[in-house]
């Protein structure tokens, strides 16, 4: 359908619905349920230079309108991404794929990207530079504009493809960090990842999560993620992919007006795994009942007003 | 995995905070004893995975202990009331590998994915024991049910007010089995797995995100790789557990 169609940096997609990294896996358990064709993209789960098993559990704990996880980006490793997950995903999705990111320094970042780079299914990079349930990566990067800085120019030295760079909210400036990318040559910038949170058993008195904290996603955060999308669509002249609590189409159009050129749904996909289906079915009526004749055009429609 | 309404046709207190749910709906898509299904509730993020007591065409029996809120708002539904179920979920018993004489091993909670496998192995002719292990006389359930399958049934009560003093490893020396299949606490696992004379299977619990694969939020190591309790699990070899102690 033409009217749901944005760009995403010369890549079209036939609508703005991205399954947000670490809720999709590399895309088959949601295959067996629905053609993910349908999708704009999806970006696939976080990928660091070696394997990882992750954390402890319990990884995982509910909150009013939302969830905790402190997965700890579990992955098989870039290699075996290649080799094994990727030709997997080829055989249920014909589309660019979001390749997603994330190291423990610079030098780690440059050289999964540049791997990745060489895969003619990945259409983008998104450079995760903000997980909180790691020590000594991750969020450490996103927190300064110096080392998002670094980590962007490193990656932009290694592809060519069009790189997000996927900013953490838990800082004191995200316009700063968001500009600091800009400037380092980032194509465009994704947020927000999630929000630092914890749980206490009352029971135990302890932690529910065996990493004590974790990240904080769900309908919740929604306000939040939009604020942030919207401060930083206002200061950038970037793409910007609105991420957080998003689970309707309504919230899609949302995030659209605060200035996201695409949206990604994360946590909705857990508690329903065809909220994004529904998403996209949904959007052509809620856009009737707001007026919207086409998607792109509404882009940052609330910026400057 | 399918999404599916149920229907509720009866939802009764059973023993103490434990409930008997008997739903109507689609259960095609459960396929082995020790599967789970994933409960969406109003006013709760995520869905609550509860172990399959009992299935056959167009209906499914639960049976859960209230253990939060969650568990408290399912207990007050009432016959008519619908509930939103991801059903199929995880990999189930594997039946074939029981020999003639399989012994069940039930605690607790653990108990209820035991009586379809139970009855599932008597169907296939073999000769089953149950060993249902509880804290005490007044959390004893579905008792009746297991003698009523064919299972040679033995309650065990941790403080002996009912069946014999003990726990399920008190009990389990006086069967002769071929192979033993269990679910319930790991402390059990644990204790269990000092004293048996047979290969089995272990079926886990975790807290999940998603439970059908999407998350990584219940991953565990084993012997054979990584895997996912609610995708590759929840019931795991006894030759691939890695034991914490």
């Amino acid at each position: 359908m033409e009217r749901l169609k944005v760009n995403l940096c010369g890549i079209e997609l036939d609508n703005p619905v991205i399954p947000a990294s670490g809720t999709f896996g590399f895309g088959y358990e949601f295959a067996e349920l629905y053609d993910i064709n349908i999708l704009g993209t999806f970006s696939f789960k976080g990928t660091t230079k070696d394997a990882r098993f992750g954390n402890p559990t319990p990884r995982i704990a509910e909150c009013t309108s939302g969830m905790i996880n402190a997965v700890g980006l579990q992955n098989p490793g870039v290699d075996k991404v290649i080799s094994e997950e990727l030709p997997k995903l080829k055989a249920v999705f014909n589309k660019k794929v979001m390749a997603n990111v994330s190291g423990f320094s610079v030098e780690d970042y440059a050289y999964t990207c540049e791997k990745l780079d060489k895969e003619e299914q990945v259409g983008w990079l998104e450079v995760n530079v903000s997980c909180p349930n790691v020590h000594g990566g991750g969020m450490s990067f996103g927190t300064n504009p110096e080392s998002a800085a670094e980590v962007t120019r490193a990656v932009k030295a290694v592809t060519k493809k069009p790189v997000f760079i996927k900013l953490s909210p838990n800082v004191t400036d995200i316009v700063a960090i968001a500009k600091a990318c800009e400037q380092a040559g980032a194509d465009g910038i994704s947020l927000i990842n999630t929000l630092l949170g914890m749980r206490i058993d009352l029971k135990t008195k302890r932690p529910v999560i065996a990493n004590k904290m974790g990240g904080f996603s769900g309908p919740a955060i929604f306000p939040v993620a939009l604020r942030m999308v919207y401060q930083v669509a206002s200061n950038v002249n970037i793409p910007v992919i609105g991420i957080g609590g998003v689970s309707s189409a309504e919230d899609v159009i949302e995030m659209m007006l605060a200035g996201a050129t695409a949206v990604q749904v994360g946590a909705a996909n857990l508690v329903n795994p065809f909220a994004c289906k529904e998403i996209i079915e949904n959007l052509p009526a809620a856009m009737d009942k707001y007026r919207i004749e086409n998607l792109k055009d509404i882009i940052g429609g609330a910026l400057n007003g | 995995m399918k999404q599916e309404i149920f229907t509720i046709k009866s939802n009764k207190k059973i023993a103490r905070d434990v409930y008997e749910l008997i739903l109507a709906g689609n259960t095609n898509e459960i396929t082995a004893p020790g599967q789970f299904v994933n409960i969406a509730l109003d006013g709760f993020y995520l869905r609550r995975p509860i172990s399959v007591c009992d299935y056959e065409s167009g209906k499914l029996t639960l049976i859960y202990k209230v253990v939060g809120k969650g568990t408290e708002k399912l207990a007050k539904m009432t016959e008519g009331e619908t509930l939103d179920i991801l059903t199929g979920l995880g990999n189930g018993y594997n039946t074939s590998k029981s020999g003639d004489k399989p012994v069940l091993i039930g605690g607790g909670v653990g108990v209820p994915p035991m009586f379809n496998l139970a009855k599932k192995l008597i169907s296939e002719g073999k000769k089953v024991t149950a060993i249902l292990g509880f804290n005490t006389k007044d959390e004893v359930f579905y008792e009746d049910e297991f003698r009523a399958s064919g299972a040679e049934t033995i309650i065990v009560t941790a403080d002996g007010s009912y069946g014999k003093k003990g726990f399920v490893t008190d009990a389990l020396p006086e069967v002769d089995y071929s192979f033993f299949y269990t679910c319930g606490p790991e402390p059990m696992f644990r204790a269990l797995n000092k004293v048996v004379k047979t290969e089995g299977q272990y079926s886990f619990e975790e807290r999940m995100g998603c439970g059908f694969g999407a998350c990584m939020g219940c991953s565990c190591k084993t012997l054979t790789g990584n895997k996912r309790i609610c995708k590759e699990g929840p019931v795991m070899e006894s030759g691939e557990i890695i034991w914490k102690d």
